[in-house]
């Protein structure tokens, strides 16, 4: 069988803050037979522009998108987040443009979240990884809601040698990351995400795995500031066995 | 006029809301009081999916047919020697409310919940004209003693403990034994119930609200777990239902899909304590029932809503089940909304009737986690239409202008990948920088109020890449 062509991507906060999540994406994905690429004229999935109403500037960043990536067999992001918004929000934002909505459509269906894909297109059921640490995992809102991935990381993350994952109670609410809205609301944002934390410190698990970088990079901001030695991960990290990386989190 | 809200204070009230102690114990009780009971009750009741849907189609079946079915209600109800009172907006629904009083020398009336009545702020309205308007479900009874609005559509009193309670019974309940027990639920509820008893035997109109009103028999239905809806049909000799344009149901069958639908997403049970069937006045023969009996319609801007991009709100039935599982109004409670419709579907509904100027900050008051639109009986898509309000809030310049300025610029460098990828190596290398030196970051100051930034690489995913090439 001929090894599809996977384009990825990268998502701006992987580009700007955690560039090893973008790393082991590939390895993954490498090690799932994909011939896989990265496409110097991406920037963002234009989000932040959605979310805040400016829906020209969202529009035209799809477009770019779509332009971009359209000759991949396979869009693959290491977000639930910013891929809901390639797969779910690209169509919806393009459906009145004419020349536009059938090919954001046909685009969307080639979109994936990373985890998700390994496991429901790829047929991986195991990796080869070592992580010794108690962890457990974070639904972010767009990847359960928006991309339906539930089970998918849970069953690779238990092929990793070493590692336990318990699941977090409530783990259906929201960290109170929302994009635009930590930066809008920042007091209440903060206190959404005291909750999640008090939740995460009742499983006994130091290590909190998550597949969107929004969600770890603000309850690891967090946990910093209120000194909760909890230690932060990307679970494509875990799972490509890269973790040379000091995790986010620790207080240094 | 149009409701009446006060939500652009929103961010101060949250914050104020955050810091209040007995508010936060309050809304800590949500998830075991209303989230864990809803689940177990749909749990227990798997053809709940099927309702839903069945109930969506008869909501927008309902809605795409208004004219009709309101005009078929209105035939009913006068056929059974009612009389219809259409209110265009919240003055009217008022002015309506007064006339029926003045005419048959009401000056006592007694008022089973109704949101639409907090709505039109009937209370103030009836008292200054002379008229006592006394709240009868517990909850209602507690805020107008106190002179507060409610916190929440379904639990109006959520944000207050039985101590505050008691306090204002103490306070306000005069001539009673300064050493008696109040503190609990019984007690409080005995007292009541012994002040409310004379209201109800001494008024002479009784205000209701309707959960559904039907079409092919000119009633209502009204459910509460107190029963004080039936009295307050049962014993004034006029009745006074006011409700919204929405509520209309075509059938009595199709009345009972929703029903099943409301208890058990609302409180978690299987059907709520009382369910009355109340339409047109006493009829010769039978032994009780009102005189008088009238329905104030209120429209107050959802005819505008039909057909356009907030239609689907006019499917909500009230059940609560949003609010109950917002992380926003778990953290803030109901009156930080400055609205009496709270939490999401306050969020989309206060803009479209109280106008959008007016109630600006509650679409942003969202992490669109999504939440709302999952638990929702009536599958209404509250996340696409909180992004359509703050889609209308962009392109009326209505957002704060740094929000704004910080927004365009980085589209301009989101839109060209090469200018882009030079900003973005020179942003990761001041946020390693800051991260090591806690400096603060340009624009998301908001951010590192109440967060540190994580260790920052110094270099962006896409130089390495082109250094380093594939694994």
């Amino acid at each position: 069988m001929a090894r599809p062509k996977v384009g990825l991507f990268v998502t701006c906060l992987v580009d700007l803050l955690r560039p090893n999540v973008g790393f082991a994406a590939l390895k993954l994905l490498g090690d799932a037979g994909c011939d896989t690429a990265v496409p110097r004229a991406q920037t963002c999935c234009g989000q932040p522009a959605y979310n805040s109403g400016d829906r020209a500037d969202a529009a035209a960043i799809a477009r770019r998108v779509i332009e971009t990536f359209e000759t991949f067999d396979y869009v693959v992001a290491p977000s639930g987040s910013c891929a809901g918004m390639l797969r779910v929000h690209f169509p919806a934002l393009l459906a009145d443009d004419p020349d536009w909505a059938a090919r954001a459509n046909a685009f969307a269906a080639r979109c994936h979240e990373l985890i998700s894909f390994l496991v429901n297109v790829r047929g991986v059921t195991a990796v080869a990884a070592r992580c010794d640490a108690s962890a457990c995992y974070h639904d972010s809102c767009s990847s359960l809601r928006e991309m339906r991935v539930r089970n998918e990381p849970r069953k690779l993350l238990a092929t990793v040698s070493g590692l336990t994952v318990s699941d977090i109670p409530d783990a259906e609410a929201c960290c109170g990351f929302g994009g635009a809205f930590c930066v809008k609301y920042p007091d209440v944002s903060a206190r959404i995400g005291g909750d999640k934390l008090d939740c995460v410190s009742r499983t006994g698990a130091g290590l909190v795995l998550a597949a969107d970088l929004g969600c770890l990079v603000h309850l690891a901001g967090l946990a910093a500031r209120q000194n909760r030695a909890y230690q932060f991960r990307h679970v494509a990290e875990v799972l490509a066995d890269e973790t040379e990386t000091p995790p986010m989190g620790t207080p240094s | 006029m149009s409701l009446a809200a006060t939500s652009r204070g929103f961010a101060a009230a949250a914050r104020d809301a955050l810091a209040d102690p007995a508010l936060q114990r309050a809304l800590a009780n949500i998830p075991a009081g209303f989230q864990v009971k809803r689940r177990n009750a749909l749990a227990e009741f798997p053809e709940w999916r099927d309702l839903s849907d069945a109930a969506l189609a008869i909501k927008n079946h309902t809605l795409a047919n208004l004219d009709f079915y309101l005009e078929a209600f209105e035939a009913r109800v006068k056929e059974s020697g009612g009389q219809m009172h259409w209110c265009r907006d919240d003055e009217e629904a008022r002015e309506a409310v007064l006339r029926i009083c003045e005419r048959a020398g009401v000056k006592r009336a007694i008022k089973s919940k109704t949101m639409v009545a907090e709505e039109i702020a009937l209370n103030p309205y009836l008292e200054s004209r002379g008229i006592e308007c006394v709240e009868n479900d517990m909850g209602e009874y507690v805020l107008q003693l106190r002179r507060e609005a409610p916190s929440h559509i379904i639990a109006p009193i959520i944000h207050l403990n039985r101590g505050q309670i008691a306090d204002s019974f103490r306070e306000l309940h005069k001539g009673r034994d300064a050493a008696r027990h109040l503190e609990s639920a019984r007690e409080l509820l005995n007292e009541a119930r012994a002040v409310l008893r004379e209201k109800f035997l001494a008024a002479e109109a009784g205000i209701t609200g309707a959960n559904f009103l039907i079409a092919e028999t000119g009633s209502a239905a009204i459910v509460t777990n107190e029963g004080n809806a039936d009295l307050t049909v049962t014993l004034p000799r006029v009745h006074i239902v006011v409700a919204s344009i929405e509520k209309l149901v075509p059938t009595i069958p199709e009345t009972w899909v929703l029903l099943r639908l409301l208890a058990r997403f609302a409180t978690g049970q299987d059907i709520t304590a009382y369910t009355t069937f109340v339409g047109g006045p006493k009829r010769s023969g039978e032994t009780e029932g009102p005189a008088e009996f009238h329905v104030v319609l209120l429209d107050n801007g959802r005819a505008r809503m039909l057909g356009g991009e907030f239609h689907d709100m006019l499917r909500c039935i009230r059940c609560g089940a949003c609010i109950n599982h917002c992380p926003v109004y778990g953290a803030v409670g109901g009156h930080a909304y400055g609205s009496v419709y709270p939490g999401p579907m306050g969020a989309v509904l206060t803009p479209a009737l109280a106008g959008l100027t007016n109630a600006a900050p509650l679409p942003e008051a969202s992490s669109l986690c999504g939440r709302c639109e999952e638990v929702c009986p009536l599958q209404i898509p509250i996340p696409r239409m909180l992004r359509a309000w703050r889609t209308r809030e962009f392109s009326q310049g209505l957002g704060s202008l740094r929000a704004r300025i910080a927004l365009r610029l980085w589209a301009y460098f989101a839109k060209r990948p090469a200018l882009y990828h030079a900003a973005a190596n020179i942003a990761a290398r001041f946020l390693r920088i800051a991260a090591r030196l806690r400096l603060p970051l340009p624009i998301l100051s908001a951010w590192t109020k109440t967060r540190t930034l994580p260790a920052a690489p110094g270099e962006t995913f896409q130089s390495l890449y082109k250094k380093r090439g594939k694994p």
